[in-house]
């Protein structure tokens, strides 16, 4: 029983990050768009469930709080309030409040500091307009005690409670769900004589005492539905007796951060028909195998086929099992700027694109790092003051986009500002200082720009005043690099920049094909293949005796040779007897010069640098059919071996080779 | 040379032996993982010469040391005893190629003599001390130092 409770109280927590998350996203968009009916209701939800759940976990701090809260959201539903700045700014402490008290009563700490102030300020909110209009009954809530807790009910349903389908008993049953009823007195008084007696009508009222450890406002949700069509009262009664001991919700465990994944139910039901087939089509095969004869060779065929299909499937689906929207990390964006431009006096509006991607939950997880270092840098020092913007003809209002899309294989993730953009002179005369760039060295305006991400360019405090961006950039691009990916930027002085990340989709399994140079083995992801062709001996050209040309179609692009990169003997030389491959990968391509190629398949990536280390120009190992090891290559990793000049990739080779 | 240099020699434990050419050798047995039959291996480009590739270890990639190369010994060709050793360092899983595995050796800490000055000519680094079994010799190996294929290591190799 007690560890049904504790499991309870691990989805309770759960659903209540959740719908924390819903609360804080749409108090934002409310106060963006003045907000429909059907966001002030999913706000409204949110904070009821939380309510709710909270009442029958006996996490009574926080049915109390949201019962302010509720409140103050239902007269903003019923548009008696107008959720201006003041309000919406309150709003979201609430909110802030409640989830620490979530924190708290999940993880054992103290409450966050300011409920009562909070508390205070929501209910005068109430009693000051409340008093004015009126219609709605304020609720004095009792922030009173729920363990053990007497009330005395007074209940009178309105006569025409049962025209809408109530039924009084039904509530008095789910009252004594609650605890104990007792002094229960009917009140027959309004009943009519028979004569004048309307049979559809309710006469009747009750009052009785309630014991209970659930808190006023669970009690008063017995009659929500009901709350209109009648005359409630509920009185707290003093104490009589001590709390009542409540040994599963005193016990405060912090539960280890056990790493979940919420999966939908469809997605699951999809995995077991298919599990379920695949059983099948085993079934089938070894059906066939049993008194196996050559005439029966097609239908083993097909029947394996049929497998085939379905373990492709089913491996695609458990993939996706994996995959979370990038949501999950945009959501906090929207809050995170308000305060952000607030604190830093800032006017910045949000948009939010894409927010549907999806990523690897283990990517997800390890993102909201890197773009909230990017966020913070584009409104502390991209975004200008709206005086200078102004000033500069921009609107006062600066622009930030977060943006989310799929290119290739990767997913791209933008943080775009409208601000100031970086100053290539004064990142220069930085890098200069530090010593990251000698004086006689001329770099372009991107690798000026590159630099910020420098290790060692942001430890300086001067950099923030400098170049206006470098805080921790050299942290973010560890991270992103830690996840396969790569930083980018762009950026235009007084014109804004943009921070691109870029993200491999998934880091487990790649669509590639199989080559083959010598006795090697290599597998190429497919999405860095552009096409493949045997050169004809006029497609090659020579550069300085020393580096090698194919031309495709008249595009002249580096030749790596395979065989000579690798150090492999016995494989073709001559490229118009072997075939070029053509990878593409941000923006550079390169030939490849193989002996075959060998097939198109999946292969799941495992890492080489786990028992071993890094090889240039190999992203990981997989494992063939036939139980060997065969080498991934990392394309982009290609084409920069091949553009570096020859010598010194012969210094790299032998340093490698012969040390 | 009967100073016992402490921390240097071990004793009173076993040992699996093998032998390259001639000399016998001795890993600490709770090292070793695994032996298994010499298979195929997949080269890996640019690796140091004695990195005679990776294997497949029932889904784990482990790089393949060849220790006659690793010592600077004439290599020879793989025979049916060849056998890799697979060791397990912890953190990291590798493989040694062999010409043979001998047996498993009990050895007290008094049979154990730290390692002999022997020249600039050759490394003692790998060595943790040299066991004296009756009429037998073995080479006691200091096995992380072996199986160690950091960068940083290989550079200077």
């Amino acid at each position: 029983m007690r560890i049904d409770v504790t499991r309870f109280r691990t989805a309770f927590f759960e659903e209540a990050v959740e719908h924390l998350a819903t609360i804080e996203r749409g108090l934002i968009e409310l106060e963006r768009s003045g907000g429909d009916a059907e966001l002030m209701n999913e706000i409204f939800r949110s904070v009821h469930s939380i309510k709710g759940a909270s009442g029958s976990f006996g996490l009574n701090d926080i049915a109390e709080f949201t019962h302010g809260f509720e409140s103050v959201l239902d007269r903003l539903r019923q548009g008696q309030m107008r959720p201006d700045r003041a309000l919406t700014t309150l709003l979201l402490r609430a909110a802030d409040i409640l989830s620490g008290l979530v924190r708290a009563a999940q993880g054992g700490g103290a409450p966050p500091a300011g409920v009562g102030e909070v508390r205070t300020e929501l209910e005068s909110l109430l009693s000051g307009s409340g008093g004015a209009k009126g219609p709605v009954p304020v609720r004095e809530d009792g922030g009173h005690r729920k363990e053990g807790s007497r009330f005395r009910i007074s209940f009178r349903p309105g006569r025409d409670l049962f025209r809408s389908g109530m039924d009084p008993l039904l509530l008095l049953r789910d009252l004594e769900n609650l605890g104990t009823i007792s002094d229960v007195e009917l009140d027959r008084s309004e009943l009519p004589a028979l004569a004048l007696l309307d049979a559809e009508a309710c006469y009747l009222a009750w009052q009785l005492t309630l014991v209970t450890d659930q808190t006023e406002s669970a009690v008063r949700e017995v009659f929500t539905f009901v709350e209109d069509a009648c005359r409630l009262e509920i009185v707290a009664l003093p104490d009589q007796a001590g709390p009542v001991d409540l040994p599963a919700q005193v016990e405060r465990r912090t539960p280890a951060a056990e790493s979940s994944i919420r999966v939908a139910t469809e997605k699951v039901d999809e995995l077991i028909n298919l599990v379920g087939e695949l059983v099948i089509a085993q079934a089938m095969v070894s059906e066939i195998i049993d008194g196996f004869s050559l005439k029966r060779l097609g239908d083993l065929r097909a029947a394996i086929a049929a497998m085939a299909r379905n373990t492709q499937e089913l491996q695609a689906r458990v993939l996706s099992v994996r995959m979370l929207p990038v949501a999950m990390v945009f959501n906090r964006f929207p809050r995170l700027v308000r305060d952000l431009a607030e604190h830093c006096g800032r006017v910045v509006r949000l948009e939010v694109l894409g927010e549907d991607t999806e990523l690897d939950k283990g990517v997800i997880e390890k993102l909201g790092d890197p773009i909230l270092h990017l966020v913070r840098n584009a409104i502390d020092h991209g975004i200008e003051a709206p005086e200078e913007r102004l000033a500069r003809g921009k609107p006062a209002e600066g622009r930030l986009r977060l943006a989310a899309y799929h290119e290739g294989g990767n997913v791209v993730i933008e943080v775009t500002d409208d601000g100031r953009g970086l100053d290539p002179q004064k990142i220069r005369a930085k890098a200069l200082e530090r010593g990251l760039v000698k004086p006689d060295e001329t770099l372009t305006d991107d690798q000026l720009h590159a630099l910020i991400m420098a290790p060692g360019f942001s430890t300086a405090t001067a950099v923030t005043d400098v170049s206006g961006r470098g805080v921790g950039l050299d942290v973010v691009r560890q991270n992103v690099e830690s996840l396969n990916g790569s930083v980018g930027i762009e950026s235009r002085s007084g014109e804004g920049s943009t921070m691109r990340i870029r993200l491999p989709l998934t880091l487990a399994i790649v669509d590639g094909l199989a080559l083959r140079v010598g006795g090697q083995t290599f597998i190429v992801p497919l999405l860095a293949i552009r096409e493949s062709f045997r050169p004809r001996p006029a497609d090659l050209k020579s550069v300085f005796g020393q580096g090698e040309i194919v031309l495709v179609r008249g595009e002249p692009l580096p030749l790596v040779r395979l065989h000579r990169q690798f150090g492999i003997g016995e494989a073709v030389t001559d490229p118009a007897s072997g075939l070029v491959l053509v990878l593409s990968s941000e923006g550079t391509s390169v030939g490849i010069l193989v002996d075959e190629l060998l097939g198109q398949s999946q292969f799941v990536v495992k890492s080489l640098e786990q028992q071993y280390r890094r090889v240039d120009g190999v992203m990981g190992a997989t494992i063939l059919g036939d139980g060997r090891v065969a080498l991934i290559l990392d394309a982009p990793e290609l084409a920069r071996l091949a553009l570096l000049r020859e010598p010194e990739r012969d210094a790299l080779c032998v340093s490698g080779e012969r040390a | 040379m009967t100073e016992q240099i402490s921390g240097q020699a071990v004793g009173g434990e076993q040992f699996l032996t093998f032998t390259i050419g001639a000399e016998e050798y001795g890993i600490e047995i709770l090292k070793v993982q695994e032996i298994k039959g010499y298979s195929a291996i997949t080269p890996i480009p640019n690796a140091p010469h004695y990195v005679r590739g990776v294997i497949n270890l029932r889904g784990t990639i482990v790089p393949v040391v060849d220790l006659r190369a690793r010592f600077g010994m004439s290599e020879e060709a793989y025979t049916k005893f060849t056998v890799i050793i697979v060791v397990n360092l912890g953190r990291r899983v590798v493989g040694l190629v062999v010409d043979a595995v001998s047996d498993v050796l009990n050895v007290g800490e008094q049979d154990v003599e730290p390692p002999p000055p022997l020249g600039v000519g050759v490394d003692t680094g790998f060595m943790t001390g040299l066991a004296k079994m009756g009429e037998r010799l073995v080479l006691l190996l200091n096995i992380e130092q072996v199986a160690n294929l950091e960068e940083s290591v290989l550079q200077t190799a």
